[in-house]
């Protein structure tokens, strides 16, 4: 029996691999001399091929932003709350393209892959990229398939650094440039929990150097832990709060009793690292950690972003969330104010949410409101 | 089409950077695109507005005037507007001063609190004033700073600003008794300023 999905899902989808022969120059004097990059496209590309959005993911994300993979899929694609028929990102309007980014573990070329030279795993040699290299990369991709300009390049978190870079890189295949909960460069903080993620990995003793695969294991504890404090830091204290408090999942707290008592919480958050060092790659998150606090917009624009801006020729939105704290709106008034210095077409929206980084991805109605909008003034023809 | 954006499109030039204070819709914004091929920015902080802007295709900034305007560099905008917005802000002396080091020149409108019906209102009713114009009550109200056109030019007069016209605007037949004693007769006045 067929099952029948929601008006408004794109369905069953079906990824695809792109194979990339032209040597690819990194930013770290490395040279991929071949690559694959497993990419998911959801609906038409117009005869002008001028409706095509690119998706940036984040951290963790994939090429799987939309849909279902199979039937029986009990979840949908990371982002499908905003890409379909009739949502904010609108199938029937564009055609939209989403990859796994180069260095990542979910079909792309990264770390678990064979290293043609030594014929086995890259592992922890797999070249350290930078969101430029993703950059580049995304740009072959479009050439492969037809598309010389973007009508929009969409992000949140360390996808907007890469919309953002696209816009300095390729001025003129860029029409929209969407960057939302993102910044233009880490504050220390947040290159400390990154850090102690990678350490949490790194002191595992199944890492092995990062060459974990040569001995059939995987630092499953570490990379629950970096997870687990990325976790915390995705959430707001109030969603936290109000999504556990201090409930318990198990013992008691009776005069007498000697039992090991255990929150809610940590039951959530254990759960959430295990399932995730199952299905990651602990160089690959080391990889994306790393370009997270490598990136800074400006670093080659003599540190001041408005003057990286008036590279840029397309418009701009921006979207930050209230209680966002590893993203704070701040970090997105600078993008603002910076585009505005530069004299850039730009709309900007503080969404309330409780919900803190995470907020990116759930429904909220005047984030919604406002992208759909925004794309929906986009012109395709 | 609001009744003050009119004469306010004549004090406007063509292809000038504008950044308009209190935006709300982004209606006068997209009207000076149009018409006068302005470029530049609203500042917002209702939701529904700022998605109202955006459906229009008008640069909407998600601000509130209160924090200032620091974010804005000296003498970075030709003009910077605010219509019909100066009576709701925490600091109106304060927006001011900023109005003036971010815009070349400033334009603001505001109702007229010394307006007859007003004082009537106060006078013989013993009531908060509540109008067509203002409809709101004194307890639950976003004009929590009103004032008369002499209020805002004794303010002016004290900061050393330079009022380089004064229009008053009537929405309906009262233009000449406006003309002839704006702060009783004048609805709101355009106010064209510099420092």
């Amino acid at each position: 029996m067929t099952k029948t999905f929601a008006p408004d899902s794109v369905g069953l989808v079906t990824p695809f691999t792109v194979q990339f022969d032209e040597p690819l120059d990194l930013a770290c004097g490395r040279t991929l001399s071949n690559y694959e990059l497993v990419v998911e496209t959801y609906g038409t590309l117009n005869a002008n091929k001028s409706n095509a959005i690119l998706i940036c993911h984040a951290l963790s994300g994939n090429h799987h932003a939309a849909g279902f993979h199979s039937e029986d899929d009990r979840k949908p694609g990371w982002w499908d709350g905003y890409i379909g028929p009739g949502k904010a990102i609108d199938t029937n309007k564009f055609f939209i393209v989403s990859l796994n980014n180069l260095g990542g573990c979910s079909g792309s070329t990264g770390p678990r892959s064979i290293n043609p030279d030594t014929g086995k795993p890259w592992g922890a040699d797999f070249p350290k990229l930078r969101v430029r290299d993703w950059v580049h990369s995304q740009a072959r991709l479009a050439d492969s398939l037809g598309i010389n300009q973007w009508a929009a390049v969409i992000g949140g978190s360390l996808g907007g650094m890469q919309a953002m870079r696209w816009a300095l890189e390729y001025p003129s295949r860029v029409r929209n440039c969407v960057v939302i909960a993102s910044a233009m460069k880490l504050s220390a903080q947040n290159i400390a929990f990154n850090e102690t993620a990678r350490q949490a990995i790194i002191s595992d003793p199944e890492f092995h150097n990062g060459n974990y695969l040569d001995h059939n294991t995987y630092p499953k504890n570490g990379l629950a832990i970096a997870r687990m404090i990325g976790h915390i830091t995705y959430l707001s204290d109030d969603v936290m709060g109000e999504k556990f408090g201090r409930d318990l999942r198990s013992g008691s707290f009776d005069q007498g009793l000697d039992e090991l008592v255990e929150f809610q919480v940590e039951s959530y958050l254990r759960y959430q690292g295990d399932s995730f060092s199952k299905n990651f790659d602990a160089n690959t998150y080391i990889l994306m950690t790393r370009a997270l606090d490598y990136f800074d917009l400006a670093r080659e624009y003599g540190d001041d972003a408005a003057a990286a801006f008036r590279r840029a020729q397309c418009d701009f939105y921006v979207a930050s969330f209230t209680t966002d704290w590893r993203f704070p709106i701040e970090r997105s008034r600078e993008i603002v104010d910076a585009l505005i210095s530069a004299q850039k077409n730009v709309s900007y929206t503080e969404v309330e949410s409780p919900y803190g980084h995470d907020a990116f991805l759930l429904p909220n109605e005047h984030y919604c409101e406002s992208f759909s909008r925004y794309l929906a003034g986009i012109d395709t023809e | 089409m609001r009744f003050d954006f009119n004469q306010l499109q004549g004090m406007i030039s063509e292809r000038s950077r504008v950044l308009d204070l209190g935006c709300g819709d982004g209606a006068l914004l997209k009207l000076l695109a149009d018409s006068k091929q302005v470029s530049g920015y609203g500042l917002e902080i209702d939701p529904e507005q700022i998605q109202k802007c955006i459906s229009r295709g008008v640069n909407v900034i998600n601000q509130n005037l209160d924090r200032g305007l620091g974010n804005f560099e000296d003498d970075s905008f030709d003009t910077v507007l605010m219509t019909q917005a100066l009576q709701t802000m925490r600091y109106p002396h304060k927006v001011l001063d900023e109005m003036l080091r971010v815009g070349k020149e400033c334009i603001i409108t505001f109702p007229n609190f010394g307006h007859w019906k007003a004082r009537c209102h106060l006078a013989f009713k013993g009531r908060m004033p509540v109008s067509d114009l203002l409809p709101y009550e004194w307890y639950d109200t976003p004009n929590i700073h009103f004032c008369t056109f002499t209020d805002f030019e004794v303010l002016c007069r004290e900061k050393s600003i330079n009022v380089l016209h004064r229009q008053v605007v009537n929405e309906r037949s009262a233009q000449l008794l406006g003309n002839l004693a704006p702060n009783l007769f004048g609805e709101t006045a355009i106010y064209r300023l510099s420092k």
